[in-house]
């Protein structure tokens, strides 16, 4: 049964989950801005294994109590970055966080920060997308590998080294919900995109560095990251921007040409 | 209204240093210590300025200054002194992409490398450094 | 001006300022500091042209610095055109006014008006 209602301070004291089926309530932030309706917690007592994701369990609410509930999701591996959410004060994929990881009885779900809320978990990604197609996610030079007369463009391993962890990226929005800047600053490009800017600079294929610096450099660019790491904490797939907007940074401040 | 809907944290989000490691804890730092450095620094020339209206101005402003909470105050500004002096080379370093890391291929469990032991050291220097400045400047202050 | 240009100034403020804040301080700990800060002492300091100077650069460094500083900060905490401009403006006239504040004591001082 759902029931609407603010937690009382004992019911959020952390006790260890054995592997035992156990029951946790999930608490989980419903609102619709659209519509005026500010947010509220609904609480729901969920079953759960030692392997449950906190994914499993809002669709255990989907199936069993309310299917009202607004989530986003698809792969559940971590692969498509779409179940990105507050779980417990700090952003993380729900498919990918085990509640028993969590070592509390009481999980809270809320929509990332720093993003606008379509309803309830799901927010809207509008911006960072636009961010991200504003760094020039593609390959930038004059010549092509497609055309007849023309080889292929080479690359040694050490070469793909250079940028490979920042191309796994899944635009999960977590870093931008991490980031301090982000919190107040409503035109900063972000962790997310600065990393992307970075992931084709250090391609040796491409050729749009200066393009790509001269867009960082502006006063919501670059230089509004203050190397706080929270992105790198939170990044569910190694990818860390931290090291990718310092590294791009080299490039302005002289350090790397 | 925007800012509800827009769902930012805010100055709150942003001045909370709890949540994301030494790291954040860092930049928080960072940043009161600037506001704090800077709030000295105006304070320090309208004290000086005092001068120019010789010497009994001077030693009135001195009265004012150099009493336990006054030293007390320059022991904290000391260790804002230090603080961000020593912790802002480690992150100006970090911008020109100095310590924080070569890419390579992520493995699980996913650890940053740019979130290493010499960042966090370098930290927790910046720290002791301060507190260690402090207990000198208080020496110097209270042993007088 | 481009904001790398600004953030390098920035960085190059913070450096100068840390080796001159150090001389600063080692000219207090040159004597007892509650010596070190008697009328005749601070005032020798002030006609020791070098060190005035040194005072002034230092005055200079610390003012870009710290109100960059405050700027970069404001700029974060709201956006929207007017409210830049007007933080942007604002930060470097309360550079100058700090700077020509602290001038007039150097130079007062050092000229022997007191």
């Amino acid at each position: 049964m759902a029931v609407v209602a603010v937690p009382k301070p004992s019911e959020e004291s952390k006790t260890k989950i054995t592997g035992q089926p156990n029951t946790i309530t999930l608490r989980i932030s419903r609102s619709n801005p659209s519509e005026g309706q500010e947010a509220a917690f609904s609480e729901f007592q969920i079953p759960v294994q030692k392997w449950t994701t906190v994914l499993e369990a809002i669709l255990y609410v989907k199936q069993n109590f309310d299917h009202s509930v607004a989530v986003r999701y698809s792969c559940r591996q971590a692969s498509c970055g779409s179940c990105g959410m507050k779980i417990n004060g700090k952003p993380a994929l729900a498919c990918y966080t085990k509640i028993s990881e969590l070592n509390s009885n009481v999980v809270t779900v809320e929509p990332m920060n720093n993003f606008p809320i379509i309803r309830d978990l799901a927010v809207d990604f509008k911006q960072l997308i636009s961010n991200h197609k504003k760094m020039k996610p593609f390959i930038i030079r004059e010549d092509s590998e497609v055309t007849p007369e023309s080889k292929e463009f080479i690359q040694t391993p050490q070469d793909l080294e250079k940028y490979l962890q920042f191309s796994y990226c899944i635009k999960c929005g977590l870093c931008n919900s991490a980031c301090p800047t982000m919190a107040t600053d409503t035109s900063f490009i972000g962790p997310q995109g600065l990393a992307q800017a970075y992931r084709y600079v250090a391609d040796n294929r491409d050729k749009g560095k200066d393009e790509r610096l001269k867009i960082v450099d502006d006063s919501h660019g670059i230089w509004r990251c203050h190397f706080a790491g929270s992105c790198s904490q939170v990044c569910p797939k190694g990818v860390d921007p931290a090291m990718a907007i310092q590294l791009l940074r080299g490039y302005l401040l002289g350090f790397r040409k | 209204m925007a800012e509800r809907l827009s769902n930012r944290e805010g100055i709150k989000g942003m001045a909370n240093p709890t949540r994301y490691g030494i790291e954040r804890v860092a930049y928080w730092l960072q940043r009161l210590t600037g506001l704090g450095l800077l709030a000295y620094l105006i304070g320090h020339i309208y004290e000086t300025s005092t001068i120019v209206n010789g010497k009994i101005a001077w030693d009135k402003m001195l009265e004012f200054t150099q009493t336990p909470q006054g030293h007390i105050f320059l022991t904290l500004v000391i260790g804002m002194c230090v603080f961000h002096t020593v912790n802002g080379v480690r992150v100006m370093l970090g911008h020109g992409g100095i310590g924080v890391g070569k890419p390579g291929q992520p493995e699980y469990p996913y650890k940053a490398a740019s979130l290493n032991y010499k960042q966090r050291l370098c930290i927790w220097v910046s720290i002791a450094l301060a507190a260690l400045a402090m207990m000198y400047g208080a020496s110097v202050l209270f042993g007088d | 001006m481009r904001e790398s240009i600004i953030m390098k100034i920035h960085y190059g403020t913070a450096l100068g300022a840390v080796a001159l804040v150090a001389v600063h301080i080692l000219m207090r700990m040159s004597q007892k500091f509650s010596d070190s800060l008697q009328y005749q002492n601070v005032i020798a300091n002030y006609h020791f042209l070098p060190y005035a100077l040194m005072l002034e650069v230092l005055l200079i460094l610390l003012s870009v610095h710290g109100f960059n500083g405050l700027r970069v900060i404001l700029l974060e905490l709201k956006q929207g055109s007017t409210y830049e401009k007007m933080i942007n403006y604002g930060s470097l006239a309360a550079m100058a006014i700090l700077i020509a504040y602290g001038s007039r004591t150097i130079l007062m001082a050092g000229m022997g008006v007191s």
